[in-house]
């Protein structure tokens, strides 16, 4: 398990415009395409043994769960910005601008008045 | 000796652009205030006139990730690329390239070595919103060099209020120590309170509009002891996930000085956010 590693997933997909529409469009093939080949390279020459996802966090990545990822510490920049690349535009075609940030915080409301979990790794 | 003739600290809100010049009747009912607003306050720093621009802000993991984040670093480089392809995406945030100033760059780096502040550093970085923005508002021409420095607000764990004041007081002295004639302007941005990804995002107001107006009065007062007493990692946090923010501020304020009144202080209610615009300028160069 490792909280390091889906922030590398959110991070290197976030970043690329051909896996963000791949992530879009199939999360499952993308989440095992990434883990494959692109989160354990370090380079081109090198590859990284240490880190891997756990079962659960393999499933909240292809579900898109953003609850889950607040939930585990998953760093609140990347989450947003990857979700908001992902569904901003169809839900303000849909519902108007914002419709998806509203959505995503009425979500989380259980976590009103509490101690978030912590994204520090 | 150079100058420090102007010391700015304000938010950067990445949709100022694109709010305020898209199509006039798909604005947003505030932006021709916002832009008022902004206008004046670029104004504080036009009558300074700088030569150099030292610019403070924090990479949110776009050349800095989990696996090597600094917490602070200076960029030393000819010029600097701006803005990321995701923040084009998400902001309408154009791309950009600014002059470096490496004199200056090397000799704060040497003066921050020199005060125990064992700073990382770039040859080759390449800026993301926290410096652009506030280039896009009060220096849209980008007609200056810079020297960026980054502050870590993003990636816990985090310096203490206590040291971000500190590096602001440490980088006061270089700028006033540099051998130069040339007039400088220090400019950081942050936030006030802010949350991202969490349950009180992007509501009616920031998320702690209480938070918010006791740092401006904190600001507005360059009330140092207070800010310390009062601002914890915790605090900051219980006023909203991305308030860490505001340290930059208290940054800002160890580059002005202690007690130091700001000279010029603004802000703006937005949905999901207070804005605030603050100039100090140095005792006995009012300008």
């Amino acid at each position: 398990m490792s909280k390091y590693y889906v922030n590398k997933f959110l991070y290197q997909i976030d970043r690329d415009p051909e896996l963000l529409a791949r992530y879009k469009e199939n999360p499952a093939a993308m989440v095992a395409s990434w883990e494959q080949s692109i989160g354990p390279r370090l380079s081109d020459s090198e590859m990284s043994t240490v880190h891997s996802l756990s079962d659960h966090e393999r499933e909240i990545l292809i579900n898109h769960d953003y609850v889950a990822l607040f939930e585990m510490g998953a760093h609140f920049f990347l989450c947003l910005t990857i979700y908001i690349a992902i569904y901003d535009e169809d839900y303000m075609a849909k519902k108007g601008p914002l419709a998806f940030q509203h959505e995503y915080a009425s979500k989380l409301e259980h976590w009103l008045g509490k101690e978030y979990p912590s994204i520090q790794t | 000796m150079a100058k420090l003739v102007a010391t700015l600290a304000t938010t950067h809100h990445p949709f100022y652009l694109k709010a305020t010049t898209m199509p006039v009747e798909q604005q947003m009912p505030q932006a021709a205030e916002w832009k008022r607003k902004i206008e004046a306050y670029r104004e504080t720093l036009t009558k300074a006139k700088p030569d150099i621009l030292v610019m403070i802000g924090a990479d949110h993991f776009h050349q800095f990730f989990l696996d090597n984040y600094p917490q602070f670093l200076i960029g030393k480089a000819p010029r600097y690329d701006a803005t990321f392809y995701n923040e084009e995406r998400e902001f309408d945030i154009p791309k950009y390239v600014l002059e470096g100033h490496e004199d200056l760059s090397n000799f704060m780096h040497q003066g921050l070595l020199d005060r125990d502040f064992d700073f990382a550093f770039s040859n080759e970085l390449k800026i993301d919103h926290s410096i652009i923005c506030p280039i896009i508002t009060v220096r849209p021409d980008n007609d200056l060099p810079i020297v960026p420095i980054y502050a870590n607000i993003f990636a816990p764990p985090l310096p203490s209020p206590k040291r971000f004041y500190q590096l602001g007081r440490a980088i006061r002295e270089i700028i006033d120590e540099y051998p130069s004639d040339k007039r400088i302007a220090a400019i950081g941005s942050g936030h006030l309170s802010l949350e991202l990804g969490g349950p009180r995002m992007f509501k009616e107001t920031g998320p702690d509009p209480e938070f918010d107006h006791q740092a401006i009065e904190w600001l507005r007062n360059g009330d140092i002891e207070s800010i310390l007493e009062n601002v914890t990692h915790e605090s900051l946090a219980a006023s909203g996930n991305a308030t860490a923010g505001f340290m930059e501020f208290i940054l800002m304020l160890g580059i002005a000085g202690p007690d130091e009144k700001a000279d010029y202080v603004d802000s703006l209610d937005l949905f999901h956010t207070m804005e605030a615009y603050f100039t100090w300028y140095p005792e006995g160069e009012k300008v």
